[in-house]
């Protein structure tokens, strides 16, 4: 899960491999009038890939922006690393161990994919604005031991030779890249990720799965993604949930899911037999 | 002179040898230089001799004896590079192979070259061989250098290379005979021994394995290093692909025998900052990567305010008038020196700090004629570009132009120690100290490409210019005439037309026709910066290809091509008369170009043989179905109607030559 030294190093409180890292009960979850989210329940396995899938309005994004505590849900619970979770204020929520990315990319576009790379380390830098203003000295080794955590993040991502380009430049997919790399910089226990291939090319989308597997297996990083390519998602995940109209249809294997008719029915759109 | 420039004594007549020698008398001067997480990481060569000893005594552990072939698949990472040592060093033979050769030609190498192991960069590496396993069964064990995305593989055959290192340097601890063992094994290796296995980029048809030796290797190189006066405070960037002569001679061989530092970039998308960063003393390009370098900079100079594009102007052309001359030590006027000092100081400079050339001292460019515009413009500049002419055969040098004695329509004289012949035929022979031993398992091949008395057959028809220069002109095969008898030299003509930075690619036909006609390929870059400049919106290359306006412009370049062969009495027949521009780029993935960038001409006019058709029967234009292979290799394919363009025949009038002008 660590950047700093792959695999090895785990949080004291993060599970075993196949222990519940996060689940979702009975949570609803409405704007006004409208109910975007009805009583959902579903789990995030230690160091799995989850998927979650459904038409458009099914209510994935709103399930992952209750996920990662930007929504407070008005029913139900959210239990992550074994404590129920309470309201958070946004810092609360960064420094929670959970990151993410966005359906429509949300970079600095001004900045460097390094210093964008970088931003993603800001919670976890410690000297306070004094130090900072003296640089030298304590500030500056603290910025060293960060900067080696984003250069493994590049190197790993293979965006070296984007790393001192602004990101506004970059083609859609490499800026797609440099937003995995933020959210990678956070170390977080759970990543997730907002449709992390639409708008890409087929080759891109290769690229993108493979980042996606190596980070699930090199690092052990929990994954929960929104995915529309169909393909994409059976070939990933270790377990699927299906939305529809803010209702849970389906969850389990990939294999099953599509075996599942309400699911057919909702989504795949494969006639009866 | 003798202590300036390192030779080697004749007592190191093995790389292996040579190693030991420069921890010896350089151990603390770099020897290899990788830039990873950022920052550049320096071994030097009591430290390489180290990392190489203890990948050495992991190897044999692994089962590794004298004599196994080693196939060495990546780009250039010093561990790769030190797997060659290694290799070497223990008696094996190491067989580099192209990084991106698809898993098919991967397979032909390695069952070809009865490989036993390979030392591959990474999980895609592996994949291949893991995916051709079955055509390569002598392959007992993979070792990779970056574990990414192979920790579930089954390891029982795989290693990572810093275990393997770990075995060896476990062994030194325990073993006390174990460094002098390794020492021994160096020590029993003859220069005559197989050193290395180039395979030929297979321009005409399969590749061949060439076999080279040490001692012949080691001759040719200490040649090339006191002609260029390399010594170890000089540096290179090792970016050439590790399966080809040219990375093999100019980076390992010269590195080796001059003690100079190689340095590898951080991947193959940085190159160009790693150029500049490292600023390399000693550099070697194809021409395409300066026609590249000269396309980006003319067009960044597009986007540059009006003082600066003036003064970049009015500067290049002072260059143009006495860069040259200066470079050659010709007299020049004071005026103009001070011009181009001052040009230096605004322009030049500036310029070569950018594109990483600041402190080049020699430059080579090889494997294609080079336009003389484009030539000119960086010797003009005061970068000391040079041609050389060579081949896997020779272990590279066959020619080499000498300091101030440069001229861009020659690859200069023979280069030290060399011996050149024309045959009756055209075609250029060679005697070589580098010159290779034979092919591996063909002795067919080899009595073809070598005679008895040792004369290497290039394939390359040229001349000696009056100087002493020679001139090669095309393929010996692929000269031609048209069926009124006039000589036809597409090489010749294509070239011509690549110098324009708007033409990528060129494939000229008229052998036995009654006229000359080409394709073209039109560059991306530059064509699709024009589009930007002038509203023309595209959705792909095919689309930008067919632009009438796009054709309009090409027609231009043509009849400009056809301007200049007209004046030229050789070739004034020749002249183009029809063309196209292809519906799709022209690809190695297709088996259009080599793995080096060359095209294969053979290959083109089968594909593309109703388009040929249609050059020669009037149509003004083609539908044709191509099929086309995406780096994935999946296939698909392309749909297209091109279209074809007549050109108004110039007339060889004694006045065209002012015409031309």
């Amino acid at each position: 899960m660590a950047f700093v030294d792959p695999g090895q190093i785990r949080d004291a409180d993060a599970g075993q491999k196949g222990d519940v890292l996060l689940r979702v009960e009975d949570v609803s979850l409405s704007f006004g009038g409208v109910k975007a989210i009805t009583a959902i329940s579903f789990d995030i396995k230690q160091g799995e890939i989850r998927a979650i899938i459904g038409p458009n309005g099914a209510g994935k994004t709103s399930m992952l922006n209750v996920i990662n505590g930007f929504y407070h849900p008005q029913e139900g619970e959210i239990w992550f690393r074994g404590k129920k979770r309470k309201a958070l204020k946004p810092h609360q929520i960064a420094n929670e161990g959970i990151a993410r990315t966005f359906q429509n990319i949300a970079l600095f576009k001004g900045m460097s994919t390094l210093d964008n790379i970088m931003t993603g380390r800001l919670t976890k830098m410690k000297k306070n604005m004094f130090w900072q203003a003296i640089w030298r000295g304590p500030a500056e080794r603290e910025e060293i031991e960060h900067r080696e955590v984003v250069e493994r993040i590049i190197d790993f991502l293979e965006i070296q030779h984007i790393r001192k380009t602004s990101v506004g430049r970059l083609p859609y997919g490499l800026q797609k890249r440099v937003e995995l790399g933020r959210a990678l910089a956070a170390e977080p226990a759970l990543l997730l990720l907002d449709e992390p291939m639409a708008g890409m090319n087929v080759e891109e989308k290769e690229d993108m799965s493979r980042f996606i597997i190596d980070v699930n297996q090199q690092f052990g990083t929990t994954i929960a993604l929104i995915e529309h390519d169909m393909g994409v998602v059976m070939d990933l995940s270790d377990r699927v949930v299906v939305l529809d109209y803010g209702k849970k249809i389906g969850d389990g294997p990939p294999d099953e899911v599509r075996r599942n008719q309400d699911v057919i029915d909702a989504y795949l759109g494969v006639a009866h037999d | 002179m003798a202590d300036a420039v390192a030779a080697a004594s004749p007592a190191e007549d093995t790389f292996p040898k040579l190693l030991l020698r420069n921890a010896r008398i350089r151990g603390d001067r770099p020897a290899i230089r990788e830039k990873d997480l950022g920052i550049w990481q320096t071994w030097t060569w009591s430290e390489v001799a180290d990392e190489v000893r203890a990948f050495g005594l992991g190897f044999q552990e692994l089962g590794f004896k004298r004599g196994s072939r080693v196939a060495i698949v990546g780009s250039n990472r010093p561990c790769l590079y030190w797997a060659i040592m290694a290799t070497q060093a223990l008696g094996g033979v190491p067989v580099p192979v192209y990084a991106d050769a698809v898993a098919e030609e991967l397979a032909q190498v390695l069952a070809d070259a009865d490989v036993t192991f390979a030392v591959v960069e990474d999980q895609e590496q592996v994949d291949k061989i893991l995916s051709v396993r079955d055509r390569a069964a002598t392959i007992e064990r993979v070792i990779y250098d970056d574990p990414r995305g192979l920790r579930d593989y089954d390891h029982a055959r795989l290693h990572p290379f810093t275990h393997v290192q770990e075995i060896g340097r476990r062994r030194l601890e325990s073993d006390p005979g174990a460094a002098e063992a390794w020492l021994a094994e160096i020590d029993a290796g003859k220069g005559s021994d197989i050193s290395i296995m180039l395979y030929t980029s297979g321009t005409t048809g399969r590749s061949k394995g060439v076999m080279l030796s040490g001692e012949r290797c080691i001759a040719a190189a200490s040649d090339t290093v006191a002609f260029d006066k390399l010594t170890d405070r000089d540096e290179a960037l090792a970016y050439l692909p590790l399966a080809w002569v040219g990375d093999h001679y100019l980076n390992y061989a010269q590195g080796m025998v001059a003690g100079f530092c190689i340095a590898c970039p951080e991947s193959m998308e940085t190159v160009l900052q790693d150029l500049r960063e490292i600023g390399p003393t000693f550099y070697f390009a194809p021409p395409r990567v300066f026609e590249n370098n000269l396309t980006t900079v003319m067009i960044r100079m597009e986007d540059a305010g009006r003082l600066k594009q003036r003064m970049f102007h009015y500067f290049l052309g002072v260059a143009k008038k006495y860069g040259e001359r200066i470079l050659n030590g010709e007299r020049v006027p004071l005026t103009g020196r001070l011009l181009y000092g001052l040009g230096e100081l605004l322009v030049y400079g500036p310029l070569k700090n950018v594109l990483g050339f600041s402190r080049i001292r020699v430059a080579y460019t090889a494997g294609e004629a080079i336009g003389p515009d484009l030539f000119s413009f960086y010797r003009s500049l005061g970068m000391n570009l040079k041609q050389l002419y060579g081949q896997t055969e020779a272990f590279l040098y066959v020619t080499a132009h000498a300091d101030g004695h440069v001229r861009a329509d020659t690859v200069g004289p023979p280069a030290p120690n060399v011996e050149i012949q024309i045959a009756s035929s055209g075609e250029v022979i060679f005697r070589s100290p580098g010159q290779f031993v034979a092919y591996y398992k063909n002795e067919e091949a080899t009595r073809e490409a070598q005679t008895e008395d040792g004369w290497v057959h290039t394939g390359d028809a040229g001349f000696f210019a009056k100087d002493g220069q020679l001139k090669i002109i095309d393929r010996a095969k692929d000269v031609g005439k048209l069926t009124d008898g006039s000589l036809f030299a597409p090489k010749y003509i294509e070239n011509k037309l690549k110098f324009f930075p708007n033409i990528k690619e060129a494939v000229a036909f008229g052998d036995g026709r009654d006229y000359a006609t080409v394709f073209i390929n039109i560059d991306l870059n530059s064509v699709g910066n024009w589009a930007e400049r002038n509203n023309v919106s595209y959705g792909s290359y095919q689309e930008l290809a067919a632009h009438p306006d796009v054709y309009g412009m090409v027609e231009e370049h043509v009849a400009s091509v056809n301007r200049d062969l007209v004046a030229e009495e050789a070739m004034a027949g020749s002249q183009i008369r029809r063309f196209l521009i292809l519906h799709k780029e022209l690809d190695a993935d297709d088996g259009e170009l080599t793995r080096t960038q060359k095209v294969r001409r053979s290959f083109i006019a089968e594909r593309y043989a109703p388009l040929i058709e249609a050059l020669y029967d009037g149509s003004d234009e083609k539908y044709v179905e191509t099929e086309v292979t995406f780096e994935d290799g999946r296939t698909g394919k392309i749909r297209a109607t091109v279209e074809i363009r007549d050109m108004a025949e110039v007339p060889s009038a004694p006045g065209a030559r002012e015409a031309a002008e």
